[in-house]
């Protein structure tokens, strides 16, 4: 197993490599610059503008230089855009909140999908079984778009329970509503996950045997049947975590939380190169990271699975 | 004076705002003010800085003037007040200019002097510094500035200096009539140099931002706040009643108005063609003031451009078959003006000249307008196709698409092009590639020339590569005119003549202003708000 995590983790340098170098050309290819302006500027303005941020030197130089500021130095150097931040200093400022609230909607997706997945299979063709398909199909139908300002209309403009927007640390309260609208859809993905894979798994060999030898019930899905019928679940878990914690743009933007997916999306937009690489790393590299702890858990879970 | 404090702390221990009212000059007597001071105003986008020198958006401009102060601020009808600059003289060949300095303190207790100013706008103008806006100073006419920016002199060479501490000297290279007006841009305010210098880039961040205005920096969240607080170092902080600013960016209006309808919000811009409604809803609340921007469609008359936009009967009979009235009745609905000529109507000091389309019935335009296009050439045997290029946007989508029926009924089809901002930028200014293209401009200070200056040959914001001699010369003269509104007058004709651009509408701004808030100049077409003259008043 160790051998494999270190085998991974060296695949993971190269494929990294790989990302920034193609990121980083395929932001260069694309049409306007991050000096584009409705002002038009002015090419003396626009060549201080190019030496100052590198724009001036060859593409190959930008990358090398770029490479070498982040390895070395831990440095992803000035935003284009925000003339008087870093990259570092965005994403020291961004990514808390969003890991705030997809870490809780991670939490929320999984102990509500879960149950409800769990829930229908057993109870299968029961009025718990529909309602739990109900609710994830409602869920799932309802993206985050639709179900922000649904949220608003109902907790802060009819019932003045929560704020409609705003991000504070201290207040739970600015939490509730972005964990709702971001946690739910993937809820639904993962009761439906669950509950196909949890019926699939109670008409295996094993747990009928489980069930000829009289073990209660309680025990036969507790101890053989949760752990297997997850592992398609936890295949989905990995990249669902990931993309939960690096942030919803339309969280961001709906309830202006400050979070980092809105700065990449900004980013974007702004052809702020600087930015936009640096969240692609951090991106990158969870991503890589977090695929790798599926495998880990997927061989904890079955050791059928070890290397 | 010392029992209208002892009073004001007595008050005040019993949570009544009263003693404020007492102290500002700016409240009337009699006003019960609310105990909660905070503004909370709606940004569209997000600030990119909180450096004067680096800053380039209005936004930017809305929170640097509350917490710096330059030398000139604007009253509540735009007209020009001093701020820093108690008095000035100005050489007879109107090319210098000397401020003298009011004496006023940095947050942390340095004095504001001429050196600030000095080392301000040499940083704006050094390529060191590299400002997207420092082209300004060049706008400005400030001695050297092109050189320096260009890297060709020294900072050092550009022409301002300090006489002494409070005493500010300015050279211009040539004349402007309206320098002083300019000088009410955050472009143009002083920066604490030692705390630049010791700071780096990192001087805007809360903890180390040093400023000279009524409020100083309390946090700064990306994509989620701005709060400014009061700034007791102010020398006017006596007569300041709004204790706390926040500032939150939202793209959405929509949004935005949940959120002012929640309470959280004292102000927001209304979304398209809501403003009617809301004005019914919330009659206190709902203004639409002049602003002073105007959009257009602008022709591409350059090498890129349709042969057939070179002949100005085209442009003319397009511009005359836009029906101004439903686009601005029909469509956006905020109390916007239909424009017939350029420069935005409240422009000060500026009266729009007659021309003669915008004195015809729409029905007399569009029958002009087919007339031009048959003396053209254009008909059905030979069809005039266009394209109209616009940025992603509801409005500018809706307005596109109202032009296209316009042309429609003159026989001309148009194919509607919509292009990402930064790629529709690259098109209009970078490789002038369209035919005819949506296109706005706001006023850099309230003055006729920062319209009309756009269209010259050599402006870099005539994407339509127009080009006449005589509107050059004009241009030209009224630099140095006694009073340019004679050519800005014969220069707007000539525009209405020539039709390098069709002017839509002159802009307003739909709002909803919480009715406690008091004190925002709706008179100013440039917007120009300055919270310490503001203040909330109890329900």
């Amino acid at each position: 197993m160790i051998v494999y995590i270190l085998k991974r983790l060296a695949i993971a340098i190269p494929t990294l490599l790989v990302l920034i170098i193609a990121s980083f050309l395929l932001m260069h290819t694309a049409p306007g610059g991050p000096f584009t302006s409705e002002r038009a500027v002015p090419p003396e303005v626009l060549a201080n503008l190019n030496a100052k941020y590198g724009l001036d030197q060859p593409l190959w130089k930008q990358i090398a230089t770029y490479l070498w500021n982040v390895v070395a130095h831990f440095d992803f150097g000035p935003s284009f855009s925000y003339k008087d931040r870093s990259v570092n200093d965005i994403i020291a400022q961004g990514f808390p909140v969003t890991l705030t609230y997809g870490f809780l909607s991670f939490i929320a997706a999984v102990l509500v999908g879960v149950t409800l997945g769990v829930t229908a299979a057993i109870k299968r063709n029961s009025w718990l079984d529909y309602l739990a398909v109900g609710i994830s199909i409602g869920a799932q139908v309802l993206p985050n778009f639709v179900m922000a300002p649904i949220l608003v209309l109902v907790f802060t403009l009819s019932l003045h329970w929560l704020p409609g927007g705003g991000w504070s640390f201290d207040d739970p309260r600015f939490w509730i509503m972005p964990v709702i609208a971001l946690s739910t859809s993937y809820m639904a993905s993962i009761a439906r996950i669950t509950r196909s894979s949890m019926l699939e798994t109670l008409s295996s060999n094993h747990i009928r045997t489980a069930r000829a030898k009289g073990l209660p019930k309680r025990k036969i899905i507790m101890r053989h049947a949760l752990k297997p019928a997850l592992l398609p679940v936890i295949s989905y878990l990995g990249p669902a975590f990931v993309s939960m914690i690096t942030g919803s743009v339309i969280v961001d933007v709906y309830f202006t939380t400050g979070g980092i997916g809105k700065s990449f999306v900004d980013s974007a937009l702004n052809r702020d190169y600087a930015v936009m690489m640096g969240i692609t790393i951090l991106l990158g590299t969870l991503t890589i990271l977090f695929n790798l702890v599926v495998d880990i858990v997927y061989g904890w879970i079955d050791p059928k699975i070890r290397y | 004076m010392k029992s209208i404090a002892a009073i004001s702390a007595f008050a005040l221990m019993l949570g009544s705002a009263a003693p404020v009212l007492a102290q500002s000059s700016k409240v009337p007597e009699g006003t019960k003010l609310a105990a909660d001071q905070t503004f909370t105003y709606w940004m569209q986008d997000d600030l990119k800085t909180l450096d004067p020198d680096l800053s380039t958006s209005k936004d930017g401009n809305d929170v640097l003037q509350q917490m710096f102060e330059g030398l000139y601020q604007q009253d509540d009808h735009g007209n020009l007040v001093p701020a820093l600059a108690t008095s000035y003289e100005v050489s007879d060949d109107k090319k210098t200019y000397t401020f003298h300095l009011r004496n006023e303190k940095w947050s942390n207790g340095d004095p504001v002097t001429a050196q600030d100013f000095v080392y301000a706008w040499r940083r704006l103008a050094d390529p060191a510094t590299a400002s997207q806006y420092s082209w300004y100073i060049e706008l400005m006419q400030v001695k050297n500035a092109h050189d320096v920016i260009a890297g060709d002199k020294k900072p050092s060479e550009l022409g301002v200096k300090a006489l002494d501490d409070h005493t500010l000297q300015v050279t211009l290279d040539s004349a402007i009539p309206y320098f002083r007006q300019m000088l009410v841009l955050s472009s143009t305010f002083p920066v604490p140099q030692k705390v630049v210098e010791e700071y780096g880039s990192d001087w805007t961040k809360p903890e180390n931002m040093v400023v000279n205005g009524p409020y100083k920096l309390k946090s700064w969240k990306i994509g989620n706040s701005i709060e400014l607080t009061k700034n007791d170092a102010y020398y006017d902080a006596a007569n300041v009643t709004l204790t706390d600013l926040k500032f939150i960016p939202m793209q959405d209006n929509d949004q935005a108005l949940t959120r002012y309808e929640a309470g959280e919000l004292d102000f927001v811009q209304t979304p398209a063609g809501q403003y009617p409604r809301l004005k019914k809803e919330y009659p206190d609340a709902a203004h639409a003031p002049p602003r002073s921007c105007v959009y257009a469609y602008r022709f591409n008359v350059g090498p890129n451009g349709p042969e057939a936009l070179k002949d100005v009967k085209v442009r003319k009979a397009l511009s005359y078959a836009i029906n101004r009235d439903i686009i601005v009745d029909k469509i956006l609905k905020g109390g916007q003006k239909p424009a017939y000529t350029w420069t935005h109507w409240a422009t000060a000091n500026f009266k729009s000249p007659d021309v003669a389309y915008a004195d015809m019935t729409q029905q007399e335009r569009m029958d002009k307008a087919k007339e031009l296009l048959k003396e053209a050439g254009y008909g059905p045997d030979h069809p005039l196709n266009l394209r109209i290029m616009y940025n992603t946007s509801a409005d500018h989508k809706k307005i596109a698409i109202a032009v296209q029926q316009f042309w429609k009924q003159l026989g001309v089809k148009s194919t509607l092009e919509n292009y990402e901002w930064k790629v529709y930028l690259d098109k209009l200014n970078g490789q002038h590639d369209f035919d005819v293209a949506r296109t706005a401009w706001c006023a850099d200070y309230n003055e006729a020339s920062t319209y009309l200056d756009v269209n010259t040959s050599w402006s870099d914001q005539n994407s339509g590569q127009w080009k006449n001699a005589d509107y050059d010369k004009l241009m030209k003269d009224s630099k140095t005119a006694a009073d340019p509104q004679e050519d800005y007058t014969k220069a707007e004709k000539i525009l209405a003549e020539d039709m390098p651009l069709a002017p839509i509408y002159a802009y307003s701004l739909p709002m909803l202003l919480n009715p406690q808030i008091k004190g925002y100049p709706f008179d100013n077409v440039q917007l120009n708000w300055y919270a310490k003259n503001m203040y909330k008043v109890a329900k």
